[in-house]
């Protein structure tokens, strides 16, 4: 028995990609011994943090077989209303404004979900629409202007940079994002709606047979990466003490690739928040440790490309790699 | 045969005004017919010749990439990685005219050469590892492209294209008044329209895209049109770079971005389906007019771009929600119901 | 019909929003210009009638930057007090493409004079000539299009004279030796190039400078995360870095807000190019801030200085030959001078230092 869970856990994609991981890790600390330390690790989580949260709503909403590309102009939109509610009223807490944006950014999540579950348009189209109408509106409600540091208060701006939530162990960021991994691991390990979603993605007609009302679970879905996205707006600005109409411009690229090298499938059904947090700390790795060993910046998209293609290429050969081994193993 | 399928077989044989009307390119030619009128009330410069001819240049470019991802989309794919491949291809377009000194024609077709290269390794990736979605891959190498493209300017521009007055020509000169470009994309969007409609290429298309399995049993070498496809839609890709480069006369990686965007909206509103295999050729180009001409006009009263953002994505919602309303159809089924009872 | 009800519950959802934004757009324009307006300098209002019915057009960089729109409503202000019509472009992203569609749109609606803060420097010749073909004066700002392509460019401050500046900035806050590094955006607009270009020329031409060593040029995209990536990989790498010089609005601020986080600010000094208003926070002279002094020029003054030259050009008082002088209102007079790049060039004036006397005043500004 225990024999069988182990070679389960080597095959594994996640174990195979943290033992990549941990290669280029040792590759990079080799290079530059500044790597490794516990001072870059820390800021190099705290800055992508809000990549880590944003995968893991998007990894829900792959699940379903769907995809949110409007996720950068909700961080904006919802970052910026917070912002600006925080500019003219110096006297905002922390709580109120995150949940500003939470709320902001879930009502966009709301509206994408009803435009696809109720309205029928393909994901793709909806969240390319909400991306155009948001960052419009983000750069009109700030009316062009930025949000500076000065005109943020200081509880705010502190609250990236200190670790109460934590009782002083880890960053609130790194906390808040991995508070958000744990919730997610058990709500689609543990609960039924997160068993439902993962029905949905496997096979639609199946699940809708089953008893499970899709559009409420694709609403749920894109509800849920909007509040996250909301969120990531709100930390966004707390960590660079500021906001600007651009911020967070293509960063769903970079999110989805996390999703994809952490071996979800975009056709839906398949993907862990393990491989998740995994992917998205190869981006990180790949965004904090290439400068560190001297990787021009012009170099640096054409490796995270090729990165990204070669290990979906090495996932399905992985894949079918398995597939033949179990086969065969039932032909015995 | 008894009579309900004879009735059937007829219904659907026989030419019906009323479906006819109700097809969405006549929505969309109301709408590009509003937008028009609508354009010459806000602008008393809308409706000159030579504006109207130039602003058509302008986005014409951007409607060469629109013909292949009419393909893509009727097939049910989706390639990200087509603004990437624009940049890619007029970059080593530059280089080899500036750098290796090579002459200019040769360097167009280098890049006509490189974009269909660049579309070629997406199928061949599709064909081969069939497990990935086209969106995956496509972003994948939408990174990889424009990365390589930076590798090779780094922060420069390949400049000085301007000087060769035929090259330049290709996007600026014009025959009777009429741009060659205009002319080149009637050739394109005819043959295009042609292949979709008329011959086993294109059904072939519908096909697949409709139901991948049931062609593939029904003889549809799959694989190779998905590759042909796609190469295609990379050769296309390279001519709007060489049309982009004329229009500006140098180039530089960050050349194109957000095209793919733009080019896949114009294709959706153009009532084809992203699910596949629905939709007509010339609904395509009937919205590339669309959201050309409501831009320029948009453009022509100072608009600001934040104001365009939300319009062409409130457009873009629109055109998919729209049909979902299908109003006729609720009207029969209600009077039905009122029969029924 | 449920899903039906649910579609059209949408689509009114989605018009509203539509509207909404054009509806935003009404209530801007005055909310933009209110900066300048109470600088009463409306001297030479209703002097002249001959730029009735004129326009004269502005294309900056992109939107939703407040440094672009400063230059705008400089530009606007002073255009608009003589009378003529003023059409603010502003491209949804950086880049020349749009700016190309833009120079249409202008050209159809026949305006009279093009001024342009340009995304590339030969990318838009074509489309500039073809409106200088058809009779538009066209002038740069802020980021110069190539000499082809313009008649005269508005230069914020002259390229050696801010070379000087910035390297005169690290050569004092380094206390003379040291290492120093640049971080700067992937320059797509050529400022950012020439300046660094500059900086180099003026540290070869003197030896007070040749105890300082500039250890490494890093590219932060201009974009924030990508600056923060940089500057901390900066600190990782050149553990005896003195000081940082960031050229880049984006840059500087990211970089000031990375020393002061990782509490190097007593070591580690920054200066640079940027907002006072985005810098309010992180300029003084304890060993708590990253930023001792740094450098800029007023943007509402550079599209000033691009509307009193955008009319002078549209009277025909200059033609933009070097040697011609104007008087520019309230800012005086300038002549038009030879730029490097070939072509003319207008000069507004040596870069102004913001230190932490003058921070809380300028923050509010812009």
């Amino acid at each position: 028995m225990d024999k069988i869970n182990l070679k389960k856990l080597i095959n594994a994609r996640e174990v195979s990609l943290f033992i990549v991981l941990i290669l280029f890790g040792i590759f990079i600390q080799l290079r530059n011994p500044a790597f490794g330390t516990p001072k870059n690790i820390n800021n190099m989580l705290i800055n992508y943090s809000t990549t880590m949260v944003l995968a893991i709503g998007m990894m829900s909403v792959l699940l379903i077989g769907g995809i949110d590309i409007s996720i950068g102009s909700i961080l904006a939109f919802a970052g910026m209303v917070s912002a600006l509610v925080i500019r003219d009223n110096p006297d905002t807490s922390v709580f109120v404004a995150i949940m500003i944006a939470v709320i902001v950014g879930g009502l966009c999540g709301l509206i994408n979900g009803l435009v696809i579950a109720k309205g029928g348009v393909p994901p793709i189209i909806a969240t390319m629409g909400s991306m155009n109408i948001l960052r419009g509106l983000t750069y009109l409600v700030a009316n062009n202007e930025w949000v500076a540091a000065y005109q943020i208060n200081e509880g705010f701006k502190k609250f990236a940079m200190s670790k109460y939530l934590s009782f002083g162990l880890i960053n609130n960021l790194i906390f808040i994002a991995f508070v958000i991994a744990l919730v997610a691991y058990c709500f689609l390990k543990y609960t039924r709606l997160g068993r439902k979603i993962y029905a949905v993605g496997n096979n639609a007609q199946a699940a809708e047979i089953s008893g499970i009302n899709i559009s409420r679970i694709k609403i749920l879905v894109y509800t849920l990466m909007g509040i996250l996205a909301g969120l990531s707006g709100a930390l966004w600005v707390s960590l660079y003490a500021s906001a600007q109409g651009d911020m967070g411009m293509g960063i769903e690229m970079d999110v989805i690739a996390a999703c994809v090298i952490g071996g979800v499938s975009l056709a839906g059904g398949r993907g862990s928040v393990v491989g998740v947090l995994l992917g998205a700390i190869t981006i990180a790795m790949l965004g904090n440790g290439l400068p560190l060993i001297g990787v021009s910046q012009f170099s640096l998209d054409a490796i995270k490309g090729a990165i990204i293609v070669l290990t979906v290429i090495l996932n399905v050969l992985l894949q079918r790699q398995k597939l033949k081994n179990s086969l065969r193993r039932r032909e015995i | 045969m008894n009579k309900e399928t004879k009735r059937v077989l007829i219904a659907e044989t026989t030419f019906s005004w009323k479906k006819f009307f109700l097809k969405w390119e006549w929505f969309l030619v109301l709408i590009f017919i509003g937008i028009n009128i609508m354009n010459s009330f806000i602008s008393p410069y809308y409706l000159s010749v030579s504006g109207l001819l130039s602003a058509t240049s302008s986005f014409l470019e951007k409607a060469f990439i629109v013909l292949p991802m009419v393909f893509i989309l009727i097939m049910g794919d989706i390639d990200i990685s087509v603004g990437s491949v624009v940049a890619l291809s007029a970059v080593i377009m530059g280089e080899s005219y500036n750098r290796l000194g090579l002459p200019m024609g040769l360097a167009i077709i280098i890049c006509l050469l490189v974009g269909a290269l660049c579309g070629f390794i997406n199928g061949f990736i599709l064909i081969k590892f069939k497990e990935l979605a086209p969106m995956i891959v496509t972003l994948g190498t939408q990174i990889l492209y424009r990365g390589i493209a930076t590798m090779i300017l780094k922060d420069q521009a390949s400049t000085g294209l301007t000087s060769i007055t035929w090259f330049s020509n290709l996007y600026w000169g014009s025959i009777f008044g009429i741009p060659y470009m205009l002319i080149v994309f009637i050739v394109f969007a005819v043959i295009f329209g042609y292949i979709l409609h008329k011959t086993n290429f294109g059904r072939y298309l519908y096909a697949i895209g409709s139901n991948e399995t049931a062609a593939h049993f029904s003889g549809v070498e799959v694989d190779k049109v998905r590759l042909i496809t796609f190469t295609l839609t990379g050769l296309f890709s390279a001519v709007t770079a060489v049309f982009l480069a004329s229009r500006m006369g140098s180039v530089r990686p960050n050349i194109a971005v957000g095209y793919e965007l733009e080019a896949i909206s114009m294709v959706v509103l153009g009532g084809i389906s992203s699910a596949g295999g629905k939709g007509n050729f010339i609904g395509a180009i009937i919205s590339i007019f669309i959201i050309g001409l409501l831009r320029y006009g948009l453009g022509l009263i100072n608009i600001p771009s934040q104001v365009m953002l939300v319009v062409i994505g409130s457009l873009l919602i629109l055109a998919v929600l729209i049909p979902q309303l299908n109003l006729g159809k609720y009207f029969r089924r209600k009077q039905g119901v009122v029969k029924e009872a | 019909m449920k899903k039906r009800i649910f579609a059209i519950l949408l689509s009114i959802t989605v018009i509203s929003a539509l509207l909404v934004g054009c509806g935003k757009d009404n209530n801007k324009a005055p909310a933009s210009g209110d900066q300048t307006n109470n600088e009463d300098n409306k001297g030479n209002e209703g002097s002249d009638n001959e730029l009735k019915g004129k326009k004269l057009a502005v294309i900056v960089k992109s939107a939703g930057n407040p440094y672009n729109a400063r230059q705008s409503s400089g530009f606007k202000e002073v255009v608009e007090a003589v009378g003529a019509e003023v059409i603010v472009k502003e491209p949804e992203s950086a880049t020349a493409e749009d700016q190309i569609v833009m120079i249409n749109e202008l050209v159809a609606q026949k305006v009279d004079a093009i001024a342009i803060a340009g995304n590339d420097t030969d990318a838009l010749q074509p489309a500039l000539q073809e409106a200088m073909n058809k009779g538009i004066k066209v002038l740069s700002f802020d980021s110069a299009v190539n000499a082809q392509s313009r008649a005269v460019h508005v230069n914020q401050a002259g390229t050696e004279l801010i070379g000087q500046s910035l390297m005169e900035a690290i050569l004092d806050i380094s206390g003379g030796e040291g290492q120093f590094a640049i971080l700067s955006a992937t320059s797509q607009a050529t400022n950012q190039n020439a300046w660094i270009e500059a900086m180099q020329k003026v540290m070869e031409s003197d030896d007070k400078y040749s105890k300082l060593e500039l250890v490494d040029i890093v590219y932060g995209d201009d974009e924030y995360q990508k600056s923060v990536d940089q500057t901390q990989a900066l600190l990782s790498n050149y553990p005896d870095l003195k000081v940082i010089c960031a050229p880049t609005t984006v840059g500087i601020m990211a970089a000031a807000k990375v020393l002061e986080d990782q509490g190097v600010t007593a070591s580690v000094k920054l200066t640079g190019l940027g907002l006072p208003s985005e810098m309010g926070d992180y300029i003084g002279d304890g060993d708590d801030k990253s930023t001792p002094y740094m450098y800029l020029w007023n943007p509402i003054d550079i599209g000033r200085l691009t509307g009193y030259t955008a009319i002078a050009l549209v009277k025909g008082e200059i033609t933009g030959a070097e040697g011609e002088t104007f008087v520019a209102g309230d800012l005086g007079d300038y002549t038009i001078v030879k730029a490097e790049d070939g072509g003319t060039e207008i000069i507004l004036g040596p870069p102004f230092q913001f230190n932490p006397e003058n921070i809380d005043e300028w923050k509010e500004v812009y």
